[in-house]
């Protein structure tokens, strides 16, 4: 078994509310210097050894993400 | 054995026989919310509401397709992620992709974005919270299989209900459809969801596959909706398969 993690985030171009929301609810707590929050998503996969890196970006490309909002980066750990 | 084959063909030969108006499907997925209503819009319109269950991949010989909306399975990951892959939707692209008329409302048109069958993608309402209204649209394309009923420029009220309904794509794409009549409807007075260009609604090169976030099937009667604004959907549909 090999874990392997595929991080998704929106496009630099894409309007993030979420990581708005974030940015903006930080000064109200006390921290600053904060200039920008962009929030993804975090995938933990479990695969079998014989399952290609190129097999997990297929997965991602597929279903993870969607490309055409989204970005996504493959990584073993 | 004899009676299942007799059964069967005295349902085609009743279909057959008895074909007089157009059958639509209406997908239901798990956490579907309005195929009745689409159900209802497709029967008052004055067509044949057929229900297709999103695990039988089988179209069951409809000659349209409405994928309604609501929250297929849960919304997760993103909306209409999922139910992209769900069994029935494989005929479906096949179909579509052939010039079947598919309309996709809401979740429905969602799950048209993933499955590109429509360009770009619906991303969560920009002051993120669900948004229930009454909503005025402007129709620009009248000349859809589903917007022939209307004329273009003409306002109509249709309710919107939801929280990933901010459509975005990049700027070569906004005016590329822009430019090919491809937006259907936008927000006459601004996106309430922040969606570019106050597009509400887009449709394929041809004009047959239409996806929208407000809901047309609940603006048909003046007793339960806004109006009949959102019958017209329905009915160019009818008169198109008709007309065929």
């Amino acid at each position: 078994m090999a874990r392997v993690v595929v991080d998704v985030m929106l496009k630099p171009e894409i309007l993030d509310p979420q990581g708005q929301a974030i940015a903006q609810a930080l000064p109200r707590l006390g921290f600053g210097g904060v200039a920008d929050v962009r929030a993804g998503k975090h995938f933990v996969l479990d695969v079998d050894d014989d399952v290609s890196e190129q097999a997990v970006r297929e997965i991602a490309d597929t279903l993870l993400a969607n490309p055409v909002i989204e970005d996504f980066e493959v990584r073993a750990e | 054995m004899t009676t299942v084959g007799a059964r069967v063909g005295a349902r085609v030969g009743a279909r057959v026989g008895a074909r007089v108006g157009a059958r639509v499907g209406i997908v239901t997925f798990p956490g579907s919310l309005d195929d009745r209503d689409a159900m209802r819009a497709v029967r008052v319109a004055g067509a044949e509401p057929v229900s297709l269950w999103h695990g039988d991949a089988d179209l069951h010989d409809v000659d349209a397709v409405i994928v309604p909306g609501g929250f297929s399975y849960g919304d997760y990951l993103r909306a209409g992620a999922i139910a992209r892959f769900a069994p029935v939707m494989g005929p479906l692209v096949v179909a579509a992709r052939e010039g079947m008329p598919v309309l996709g409302i809401c979740n429905g048109f969602q799950v048209l974005c993933e499955t590109h069958l429509l360009p770009g993608a619906l991303v969560r309402n920009v002051a993120q919270r669900f948004i229930c209204r009454d909503v005025p649209l402007v129709v620009d394309n009248a000349a859809t299989a589903w917007t022939s009923a209307y004329e273009n420029g003409q306002h109509i009220v249709v309710p919107i209900k939801n929280i990933d309904g901010c459509f975005v794509g990049s700027k070569r794409l906004l005016d590329e459809l822009e430019a090919t009549g491809r937006v259907v409807v936008r927000y006459a007075d601004g996106a309430p969801n922040g969606s570019m260009r106050d597009i509400a609604g887009v449709c394929n090169e041809t004009g047959t596959i239409v996806g929208m976030m407000p809901h047309p099937e609940h603006a048909i009667d003046d007793l339960t909706g806004p109006g009949v604004g959102g019958l017209g959907f329905f009915t160019s549909l009818v008169s198109r398969l008709v007309d065929a």
